[in-house]
């Protein structure tokens, strides 16, 4: 499944953040947890159904500025599709007629 | 030496045995404990607040069937203060509609539904008990609620061939993971073994049809299963090796290294009754006494594979050869594979008509 920039990904149930007070930040989810790195918890933390894929490339390009932008967006792309393949994740079409 | 003591990250929480259910392969052991020695709501209370003190990350409210314990919202809401993940690991009955609302407002995070089958006879048969109807109507309910769902079919010989229909079912549920869980032999599934161990044919189909709905579904649903542990080359590594990741807590206390350890004889578990979770975990006779490489013997000893599989599983090691401490048999390195060899021999040698005729379950109990 190809991921399409428009999309809006969103957490799926049953997957969330581990509370910022309980140590190292974990995506949690069904039988499983992963640890969250820097830029790893930069994307999870927008995935919020409000975030296209598009903007939180051009948002993790800015804060990563020293890296080139091609390889953050191959990163957040690589990133984002093992969390489908995990479940992790619910994609909205965004409305057409809306802002983008 | 002492081992390295990992934090535990995961808890399993057998609230209580009783169950509406008498499943001929179920986990629990023969020797069931009643109502009047389950722990107090308090006593869960405290201990799921140590478990998160104690950097666990999820907790398996599970039994017997945890629906029968009456405080279970308010165990889901505690774990949720205590900073866990919660899964609900369930029969899916008893249950309406409206408690499972609840459930899913107190937070629980994760719902784990069992099937025995998706046909109404053999499912029954089984089970020991209809209960086909009601987990349908669950998966219904569930749509509704935001809460993750994983549909999970134990799989063996009197099943297994009808692998295609559970996938197409869930692929139209709302779940988000299917696992297909082959019998593991310990407690009843011992008792049981000759009539559930599926046959080698069953097995290689059965992974063929598995790996190509996992392809196939990826993105969509988690599919995810094991090979039957007597026809793997190598052991599992039971609960990710003793004492390093997991615990279990039975309905009246003990703090056991797994689901079976009781069957194994001489180990003394702590009690949380009486003592700290984290301190049981530490230095419990029975979480000591696998830990770490201290107590294997050859081959494992010196293998490459110690590291990985842990030695594999210490109850199968005793419940086929009588001592704990021996290489799991399912190992194809040790000279006690034969001991499992000569059972899936005589599993595959058996006539079909042999396979067909209604088998002699011993079926689970139900504790008052």
């Amino acid at each position: 499944m190809n991921l399409e920039l428009r999309t809006r990904p969103r957490l799926a149930a049953g997957c969330r953040l581990s509370e910022p007070s309980r140590g190292p930040r974990m995506l949690l989810m069904p039988e499983r947890a992963l640890r969250l790195n820097g830029p790893s918890l930069e994307i999870v933390e927008r995935c919020d159904g409000a975030h296209t894929i598009q903007q939180i490339i051009t948002e993790l390009q800015k804060i990563y500025s020293k890296a080139e932008a091609e390889r953050v967006e191959k990163d957040i792309l690589g990133y984002l599709t093992l969390l489908q393949d995990q479940r992790a994740l619910d994609f909205t079409i965004e409305d057409t007629t809306g802002q983008s | 030496m002492t081992a390295i003591v990992h934090h535990p990250l995961a808890l399993i929480a057998e609230l209580t045995h009783r169950c509406p259910l008498h499943c001929v392969y179920c986990s629990n052991p023969l020797e069931l404990r009643f109502r009047g020695f389950e722990l107090a709501t308090e006593v869960w209370t405290r201990v799921l607040g140590e478990a998160g003190e104690a950097g666990v990350l999820q907790v398996d409210f599970t039994g017997g069937e945890p629906l029968a314990r009456p405080d279970l919202v308010e165990l889901v809401r505690a774990a949720r203060r205590s900073g866990l993940y919660v899964n609900l690991i369930t029969s899916g009955m008893p249950l309406e509609e409206r408690r499972l609302a609840e459930l899913v407002n107190a937070g629980l995070d994760h719902f784990q539904l069992s099937f025995q089958g998706l046909r109404e006879d053999a499912a029954s048969e089984i089970a020991g008990t209809r209960a086909l109807g009601q987990k349908r109507q669950v998966v219904a309910w569930v749509r509704a609620h935001r809460v993750a769902l994983t549909l999970n079919f134990v799989i063996h010989r009197q099943n297994l061939d009808q692998l295609e229909e559970m996938i197409a079912f869930g692929e139209e549920s709302s779940a988000s993971r299917m696992e297909f869980a082959h019998v593991q032999y310990y407690g009843w599934a011992f008792a049981n073994r000759e009539r559930l161990l599926p046959t080698r044919e069953q097995v290689d189909r059965s992974i063929n049809v598995l790996q190509q709905a996992e392809a196939r579904l990826r993105g969509k649903v988690r599919v995810e299963y094991v090979v039957p542990d007597y026809y793997a080359k190598y052991p599992k590594a039971c609960m990710g090796g003793w004492g390093r990741k997991l615990m279990l807590i039975t309905p009246s206390g003990d703090v056991l290294p797994c689901h079976a350890a009781q069957v194994i004889p001489g180990l003394r578990f702590g009690n949380v009754q009486s003592q700290a979770l984290r301190e049981i975990w530490d230095s419990s006779d029975a979480f000591q006494r696998f830990r770490g490489e201290e107590w294997m013997r050859e081959p494992c000893r010196s293998c490459d594979r110690r590291t990985q599989d842990f030695g594999g599983c210490r109850c199968q090691a005793f419940l086929l050869t009588g001592d704990a401490a021996v290489t799991d048999p399912v190992c194809t390195l040790t000279p006690q594979r034969a001991i499992v060899d000569e059972i899936i021999a005589a599993t595959n040698a058996a006539t079909p008509a042999a396979i067909v005729t209604k088998p002699d379950w011993l079926y689970r109990a139900n504790p008052a």
